[in-house]
């Protein structure tokens, strides 16, 4: 990460991702249904629904782990065609998943230098032999995530193996992987999910931080519409696949479709 | 109170990454470098080095190579001892084929020509894992023996098909005796692990342990999986390679297929369950283990011999090695599944905190 920034970096600008038409199913399963929507610089943009709506495979579609049968996807420009997971990382796209996926037996630190792992441009012999660019990168990659740890509030559990963490904790290293990787485009999905008040209100936080900081454009999965609310800009709604409603929170509190579909039957 | 962290603070990240950041680690390491280089080369008999010494240390290294692939990089190979073969058949016919071949150099060529092939049988770990995957290296365990023995230009067309290895000759010194040989295989193992010591604290050992412990979410990262994965088959089959050269070279004295069959590559994959998956030392503990087992069970017996007039029927005899084998295996698969070394770790972790438990 590069240096906080005193005053906030924040101001809407162009789209940067436009998703237009995405169809998506598994054998006879539509998971995704001529799906379209934006997302523009620096804004959080939340995706709400009912379970199984589709919300989690929409940031597989994003990140390339999932391809649609249909549609396209044009970020920064460009039209993406079955782009794999790792070239989205290399666009500056990071995530976190809606069941926890950290490295289990590895040190905190360890994950969350995996997060620099693009930066790193030693090859295998240099690493083996530990010199030059293999060195140099090591220690300046290191005080990179060292600056995402005091961000997080996580010094005190660098060391600690993620897999003995209590689930809250793990949920935030799963943040500081992602964001040592500096994206431009963060997919969280259900970042809150399973915490308690204390813990949510941190990681609300943490994500208006990253977002007024960084300027990091945050596409953000979250049930608690509370938080919705307060954080997000703008707010696409799915159910059964299906977009059902589309624009700020206001407006898609007031939309029919979506009290019935979710909002009334969730409250 | 004496093996602890106290009062080394680390002031900056390169003392924090240091291959062995504890100083009483350094000083151990430099103990065990001084008494191999010093001390054993005078205290040994040829039997220690011939018999345990030098097998120990090439078995070690093909220990480290497996424990790459599979501790690290989590792609189990049941295979191991062929790509063992490959590094001794090449190297072979590198010195064979060569006009002037230096013989170090032809170790790093066999291991170049495993890691080649070990790519090869890497593939299929691509689309394939777990169980499915462990067939198919088994499937390359007897491809490659089988291939090896059967294609005559490999063996130079040899009638027994056994061949004698060439002598180690370095720069005009002959190394004929078992110390000799003994200090050139400690010297290659100990480069050869250090430089697996530093991949393992790299970028490359993180991106291993990333696709061994959650392959989606290390393609999301930004990790090539094709690329880490057949790279640990490659890196894996180099030191696999390079540790079957030294065995036909240093310790067999012959260059034969049999002698790299699938039983050599159980014992490998025993030897990183039993020394510690994942671990740089659990290698050499384990390959410690698994060649003293069977001297010290056979001192054991002949103690309970002479010494308490037991009687010990033959057949009992020679299954208990395998008994013993079998049971240790399954206690430190279900008791202790990251091994000796991680017994180890909770021992340093322990005298760390002694004499104050709290
Ligand atoms: N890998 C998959 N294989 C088969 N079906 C899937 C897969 N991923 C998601 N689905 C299906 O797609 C639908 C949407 O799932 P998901 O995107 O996880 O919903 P949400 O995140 O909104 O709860 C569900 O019916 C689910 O069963
Ligand atoms: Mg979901």
């Amino acid at each position: 990460m590069s240096a906080p920034k005193t005053e906030s970096v924040r101001k809407i600008g162009d789209t940067i991702l436009k998703l237009e038409n995405i169809s998506l199913a598994f054998g006879g399963v539509k998971a995704l249904t001529d799906i379209s929507f934006d997302v523009r610089e620096h804004e959080i943009r939340a995706i709400i629904g009912p379970n199984g709506a589709g919300k989690s495979s929409m940031l597989n579609v994003i990140n390339g782990v999932y391809h649609p049968q249909q549609g396209t996807i044009t970020f920064h420009g460009d039209v993406r065609h079955n782009m794999r997971p790792h070239d989205a990382a290399s666009q500056g796209i990071a995530r976190t998943f809606q069941n926890i996926a950290l490295f289990k037996s590895m040190s905190v630190l360890d994950n969350i230098m995996t997060g620099r792992t693009l930066k790193m441009k030693a090859n295998f012999i240099e690493q083996a032999l530990w010199i030059g660019r293999a060195r140099r990168e090591e220690f300046a990659q290191r005080a990179k995530v060292e600056q995402v740890i005091d961000f997080l509030e996580i010094q005190h559990i660098r060391k600690t193996p993620v897999g003995r963490l209590p689930y809250g904790l793990q949920k935030r290293v799963e943040l500081a992987r992602a964001l040592a990787a500096e994206p431009t485009l963060l997919l969280l999905d259900e970042p809150m999910a399973g915490m308690n008040v204390e813990e949510k209100q941190d990681m609300c936080r943490f994500i208006l931080d990253v977002n007024e900081q960084y300027g990091t454009t945050i596409v953000l999965i979250e049930h608690d519409m509370g938080v919705v609310m307060d954080i997000s800009d703008r707010v696409v709604v799915l159910d059964y696949g299906k977009k059902i409603g589309d624009g700020t929170p206001a407006e898609v509190r007031g939309n029919k479709a979506v009290i019935d579909a979710y909002l009334g039957v969730a409250h | 109170m004496f093996y602890r962290e106290a009062g080394q603070f680390k002031t900056s990240y390169q003392a924090d990454a240091a291959i062995f950041p504890i100083r009483q680690d350094r000083v151990a390491i430099a103990a065990v470098l001084v008494i191999a280089y010093a001390v054993i080369p005078l205290a040994a008999t040829p039997y220690i080095f011939s018999a345990l010494l030098i097998p120990c240390l090439i078995l070690a290294l093909a220990a480290l190579g497996l424990n790459i692939l599979t501790g690290y990089a989590g792609q189990l190979s049941l295979g191991h001892a062929a790509f063992m073969a490959i590094g001794a058949f090449a190297s072979y016919n590198f010195m064979l084929r060569v006009p002037g071949m230096p013989i170090l150099l032809a170790f790093v060529c066999g291991g170049l020509c495993a890691a080649g092939i070990g790519i090869l049988f890497g593939l299929p770990s691509l689309r394939i894992r777990g169980f499915y995957l462990a067939v198919a290296t088994l499937a390359a365990q007897f491809f490659i023996v089988w291939c090896l023995a059967k294609v005559g230009w490999f063996s130079n067309y040899s009638s027994s098909g056994v061949i004698t290895a060439q002598a180690i000759v370095i720069l005009g010194y002959t190394f004929d005796t078992p110390t000799a040989k003994y200090l050139l295989v400690l010297t290659i193992v100990a480069v050869m692990a250090l430089a697996a010591k530093n991949m393992a604290r790299s970028n490359i050992g993180r991106q291993w342990m990333a696709v061994r412990d959650m392959d989606v979410a290390a393609e999301v990262i930004g990790i090539r999986l094709v690329y880490a994965k057949l790279l640990a088959f490659a890196v894996s089959s180099f030191y696999a390679g390079v540790a079957g050269a030294l065995y036909a070279y240093a310790y067999l004295g012959t260059v034969e297929p049999e002698a790299y069959n699938l039983d050599l590559s159980f014992r490998i994959l025993f030897m990183i369950i039993i020394g510690g998956v994942g671990t740089v030392l659990g290698s050499f503990l384990g390959s410690a283990f698994i060649v003293l087992l069977p001297i010290m069970l056979n001192f054991t017996m002949q103690f309970m011999e002479q010494t308490l007039h037991l009687s010990i029927p033959m057949s009992a005899a020679s299954n208990l090695e395998l008994m013993v084998f079998g049971g240790l295996i399954i206690f430190f698969l279900i008791v202790e599944p990251h091994g000796l070394a991680r017994l180890w770790q909770i021992a340093k972790e322990k005298l760390r905190l002694w004499p104050f438990p709290h």
